[in-house]
């Protein structure tokens, strides 16, 4: 766990400096498997940070990544808050309103769920 | 620079929030580091476009308001026993604002920063159709999901012929549309990949609910996953890769719950035993032991452990209340009371914890199907809410039984076991119970909230 939690950082690092670096051809080999990379680094950590959740508390699992998933947010600011063209923007719009649903909701309903298992 | 530095930060803060989830006591706390990466992830990005003008923060703000309000409403108001449901809604929405990111780039690539000279680069293509293809899938099928456990759907059998169809073509005009970039080819597959969910999750029911709705969840990361790719976005690509697992491992879990490989469940293995359900059917009424809530109260005043087993019957009649204080006035008077939890009742994953956490039973009360099988033998009274297939003994011994290899709570060892239920009719999975007809075994029919009460006022 930690060995890979580290391998996930340092990966990170090497991820912010190549941001630095000149990005003129930004298709190269690199910039493909490094997507891969992450990903299939962030599987690990999933894998191995889901495994030790309680199975009592696996319907608030649930809950809380389908609201983290709502991240996806990022994507749909990214769309409705430029000015090139108006469809995108439409969709950007749209996108951003279902995800905040998501995001509200399944953290409230978390909250709800983990102040259940608190009261004793 | 600084927005990689939050977007790492709002990675950490997904991470631990689910590292939080490991005990109920860090827990709330994992909640707010998730709220924390979502608001950071927000601002992050915000600065990474830079202001662009009052009009457009403006909107921005109104579409968060909107679905702020709207989403709070509705888990304010949700009940605990509606939650699968409300989670399988919450995914259809992740997956179509999957597909509207997805539309957002193949309209205006050149926002997204992944057009090269020669137009925009193959990867991002394959990428966008993957995002918005998954996107789509884990919108409609979760639609689908969220009817069938609402009870509005029934669900049809599809051939599966007619699957491999959806998929073959959505495949080719992948290929299609990444080589020839043609929008059209884009919007056909999206539509091709909306019914598509909707043909993969209808013919699946019954108790594999539980793996669709931890499978969509899954769906809805690897969406989320596909669209990081297209943008570049690594916090997308991260978060979608965690959440993914999660799902996936959450499915792998309900499949072992209930002996049954995820394809099976996939290709609606559930639904061929229709023809056997008929057969037991048609076997003539056998007699059982029918009790009276005065005979259970008896049978449980003269017990000195009782095992409580809730089902999805405990859920519709949220008969929880009245179990924890049937429990209370039992363990007043010395018993041991204890609640066995089959990792497949109810309807979506940890569903009993978290009804029996709403009625306040303490979390050390409550045990997992390892925990506590080998206890059944050495208790006096099992009490059974509801819970038909995860107790039925047709598991161990019937080979031609649908849930044959399941493992199960083995409530028939017990001395005495009530089995609350609202007809004599068969489960979910439509296999016969033989321990209602079981020497030991006393049914008490009706709700089960009613029966609980009953037997409070008789104890």
């Amino acid at each position: 766990m930690d060995y890979c939690l580290r391998a996930f950082f340092n990966h990170f690092n090497d991820l912010m400096f190549m941001h630095m670096a000149p990005m003129d051809f930004p298709e190269c080999a690199s910039s493909g498997i490094h997507g891969i990379t992450v990903f299939v680094l962030a599987c690990f950590v999933g894998y191995y940070v889901v495994w030790r959740v309680t199975p009592a508390l696996h319907a608030p699992l649930m809950s809380v990544t389908n609201a983290i998933s709502s991240v996806i947010i990022v994507g749909a600011l990214l769309a409705a808050s430029q000015n090139t063209h108006g469809l995108s923007r439409i969709f950007g719009f749209l996108a951003i309103l279902l995800a905040s649903i998501n995001i509200f909701g399944g953290f409230i309903v978390t909250h709800r769920m983990l102040d259940m298992f608190r009261k004793k | 620079m600084v927005v990689d530095v939050l977007y790492l930060i709002a990675a950490v803060c997904f991470i631990f929030a689910l590292k939080g989830l490991s005990s109920p006591q860090s827990a709330s706390h994992g909640n707010y580091c998730g709220i924390a990466g979502i608001v950071l992830a927000c601002v992050a990005t915000y600065i990474s476009v830079g202001i662009s003008g009052a009009f457009h923060t403006l909107n921005t703000l109104i579409a968060i308001a909107i679905g702020g309000g709207i989403g709070a409403c509705i888990a304010t108001r949700v009940s605990m026993t509606d939650l699968p449901q409300m989670v399988a809604g919450f995914h259809s929405l992740v997956g179509l604002a999957a597909v509207f990111v997805a539309f957002s780039t193949c309209f205006a690539p050149e926002l997204f920063e992944i057009v090269g000279l020669g137009g925009v680069f193959q990867s991002s293509l394959v990428e966008m159709g993957l995002g918005s293809a998954i996107g789509a899938v884990t919108f409609s099928g979760s639609i689908i999901a969220f009817l069938k456990l609402d009870g509005l759907y029934k669900g049809n059998n599809v051939p599966v012929f007619i699957n491999a169809f959806l998929l073959s073509s959505i495949i080719c005009l992948l290929t299609y549309f990444v080589t020839t970039e043609c929008t059209s080819a884009f919007i056909i597959l999206t539509l091709l990949a909306f019914i598509f969910g909707a043909t993969l999750i209808a013919p699946i029911g019954g108790a594999d609910m539980p793996v669709i709705v931890s499978m969509l969840n899954s769906y809805s990361g690897w969406a989320t996953s596909g669209i990081g790719f297209t943008l570049h976005n690594d916090l997308l690509i991260i978060t979608g890769a965690i959440v993914g697992s999660s799902g996936a491992i959450l499915s792998y879990i309900m499949c072992k719950g209930m002996n049954r490989s995820l394809l099976d469940v996939i290709s609606g293995g559930g639904q061929s035993n229709s023809s056997n359900k008929s057969d037991n059917q048609s076997e003539v009424s056998r007699a059982y032991k029918n009790g009276s809530a005065e005979d259970a109260a008896f049978i449980l005043k003269n017990a000195s452990s009782v095992i409580i087993v809730p089902g999805y019957g405990m859920a519709t009649s949220q008969a929880q209340h009245a179990l924890k204080e049937m429990g209370d006035i039992m363990q007043k008077e010395g018993v041991k009371v204890r609640y066995a939890i089959h990792p497949v009742a109810g309807r979506m994953p940890g569903h009993m914890n978290v009804l029996l956490a709403e009625a306040s039973v303490p979390y050390e009360d409550v045990c997992e199907l390892d925990e506590i099988n080998r206890d059944f033998a050495s208790c006096d009274v099992a009490y059974v809410v509801g819970a038909n297939d995860v107790t039925n003994p047709a598991a161990k011994h019937d080979c031609s039984s649908s849930i044959y290899g399941m493992p199960i709570l083995e409530v028939g060892k017990a001395k005495t076991v009530l089995f609350l239920k609202r007809s004599m009719g068969a489960g979910y999975a439509g296999v016969d119970n033989e321990l209602f007809y079981a020497q030991n075994t006393m049914m008490l029919l009706g709700d089960a909230k009613k029966t609980t009460e009953d037997i409070i006022k008789a104890l």
